[in-house]
């Protein structure tokens, strides 16, 4: 598949789950599509990073469910920010861990999971929708019940795939990917590059084959498709870039010369011409 | 470990600075909990929790920051050797170690009230703030499933009389709860660049545990905008040895990354 075929499925006002982890690992070049072909009033279910910030941004989200929205080495998202201090946004925060909950629950096809996670916490007050559940034993205990997260299109990015859409991860950490793409309808997985299934063991353990087709709809192949976040071994945070995104929060000019010359483009191709340039610059 | 190199011309290491002294303050937060996994946060405590490790809680579990539990002494911003990973501890093992209970973190505080509630999330109303800060981040769960401390390198901005949001629930929102809910709960230290406080009273309410060398008790009074427990007598943090200093100015953190937090002040 192609960026633009993927960002074809989602259709304004849809559930979009994006795995990664803040500035690590997000699949950028799919994020760029949707924002480029148009879909808006969109909720977005994310451990965020510049996936939400550009979205929101760009006036694209209704709402986001997320456990934080952070650029790692830029502790505070400033796009994401802007549209929390403005109220442009329904927010849905959860605990880290209990965000992880939700995936899980929707992954199980549960409406919910417990967790001690929030009690005593603004969390319940800050998320009036969240509710508690008794435990039916002799302990009685009351436990928030995290709600099962209702994704139509979970987007990833992995270092590997086959054409099938058996994903692989190299670096440090999976992440929730898994989760992501189990909790959602429907899952498409761009990679850094596409090779063939009996190739899948030749650069990483077997305990690196975490997301099975599975749960994959569609798989795009995208060189630097992570990037400007990190995506190790194949790559790091390109952080000069970042702290370039970063700066376009400060003006409006500059957040519209950035997605002139960033995010509305032609293709990925055409994304990794002009970073070329830029990196000779 | 051998402390050679570690002093000035005369023998003696020069003496502790504000920073090396609160970094033993972190450190000693960790101190009796044996075989559990130590989540410090930033640079400071970070680096007191390898300090812990390195002198008098050997068993500790530490992190890269990253994803590997790691032995020996990790210098700030190494990446470890590969034979000094024990164990893998991406972010889904480091959540079911919170629920587990097996771990104590320390994180920072914009705001921190007598209670020990904590705000991490964000300043004035919850739905479009004045200032979107980190967010609630892990903060309830780790509170309410595990011991927790926090570092505030500045006092006065940072004890308030109460939190704009509670990201980590303090004593008094957990008392408020059913039984089973609270007994994994234990706010355990605050450190600032004053002093230590702890919530060892009866009424579970923030107190001054020790000064730092050179503060005294009105200062650090005068820098909470509530009433602070006091002991009869408020003794001195404890300054670091030798052996830690080295440790310190040598091992764990030769670039100095522990004075950022102190830039104003140093």
């Amino acid at each position: 598949m192609t960026e633009d075929e993927v960002a074809e499925e989602i259709a304004s006002g849809m559930t979009v789950g994006i795995g990664g982890w803040g500035s690590r690992r997000k699949p950028m070049s799919l994020v760029r599509a949707v924002l480029r072909r148009g879909a808006d009033d969109l909720h977005l279910v994310s451990y965020g990073g510049p996936d939400v910030g550009l979205l929101c941004a760009a006036g694209r989200v209704r709402k986001v469910s997320y456990g934080f929205v952070s650029l790692d080495s830029i502790p505070l998202e400033p796009h994401f920010r802007i549209a929390r201090q403005t109220g442009a946004v329904e927010t849905l925060e959860l605990d880290e861990g209990a965000f992880y909950l939700g995936l899980l629950a929707a992954s199980h096809r549960l409406p919910f999971y417990p967790t001690r996670a929030g009690l005593g916490s603004d969390m319940l007050a800050c998320n009036p929708g969240l509710r508690t559940v008794r435990s039916p034993y002799d302990d009685g205990e009351e436990l928030v019940a995290v709600p099962a997260f209702d994704i139509d299109v979970s987007l990833v990015h992995m270092n590997r795939a086959d054409a099938r859409g058996n994903g692989q991860f190299l670096g440090p950490d999976l992440y929730f990917d898994d989760l992501f793409a189990m909790a959602a309808e429907r899952t498409f997985m761009s990679c850094e590059r596409i090779i063939p299934t009996e190739s899948l063991l030749e650069e990483g353990p077997v305990h690196t084959l975490r997301i099975p087709r599975l749960h994959v709809d569609g798989v795009v192949e995208a060189p630097e498709g992570a990037h400007f976040t990190e995506c190790p071994p194949d790559y790091g945070r390109d952080e000069a870039f970042q702290r370039a995104y970063a700066a376009t929060a400060r003006d409006l000019d500059a957040w519209d010369r950035f997605r002139a010359e960033w995010l509305e483009l032609e293709s990925h191709d055409t994304y990794r011409d002009r970073l070329a340039r830029w990196r000779d610059s | 470990m051998t402390t050679e190199g570690a002093g000035t011309a005369e023998g003696a290491p020069a003496a502790a600075g504000l920073d090396e002294i609160c970094v033993v303050a972190l450190a000693e937060a960790f101190r009796g909990d044996g075989e559990i996994l130590g989540h410090p946060m930033g640079p400071v405590p970070v680096i007191a929790g390898r300090l812990a490790r390195a002198s008098f809680e050997p068993d500790l579990m530490l992190t890269d920051t990253i994803a590997y539990a790691v032995t020996g002494t990790l210098p700030w911003g190494a990446a470890p050797d590969p034979a000094a990973v024990e164990c893998y501890m991406p972010f889904r093992t480091v959540f079911d170690q919170v629920w587990s209970g097996r771990r104590h973190v320390v994180m920072g505080a914009s705001q921190i009230d007598r209670h020990g509630n904590q705000n991490i999330a964000a300043i004035g109303d919850y739905r479009a703030p004045k200032a979107q800060l980190l967010g609630m981040r892990g903060a309830p769960g780790n509170v309410i499933n595990h011991t927790t401390s926090y570092w505030v390198p500045n006092q006065a901005r940072s004890f308030a009389v109460s939190v704009d949001v509670v990201s980590g629930p303090g004593y008094d929102r957990v008392a408020a709860l059913p039984e089973p809910s609270r007994r994994f709960h234990e706010v355990r230290r605050v450190v600032t660049e004053l002093g230590v406080y702890d919530f060892e009273t009866p009424e579970r309410v923030m107190r001054l545990r020790s000064v730092h060398p050179g503060v005294t008790v009105d200062q650090a009074a005068a820098a909470a905008p509530f009433e602070l427990a006091m002991p009869d007598e408020v003794p001195v943090s404890r300054v670091p040895t030798e052996a830690e200093l080295h440790l310190l100015r040598s091992v764990i953190d030769p670039g100095g990354a522990r004075k950022a937090d102190f830039r104003t002040r140093l």
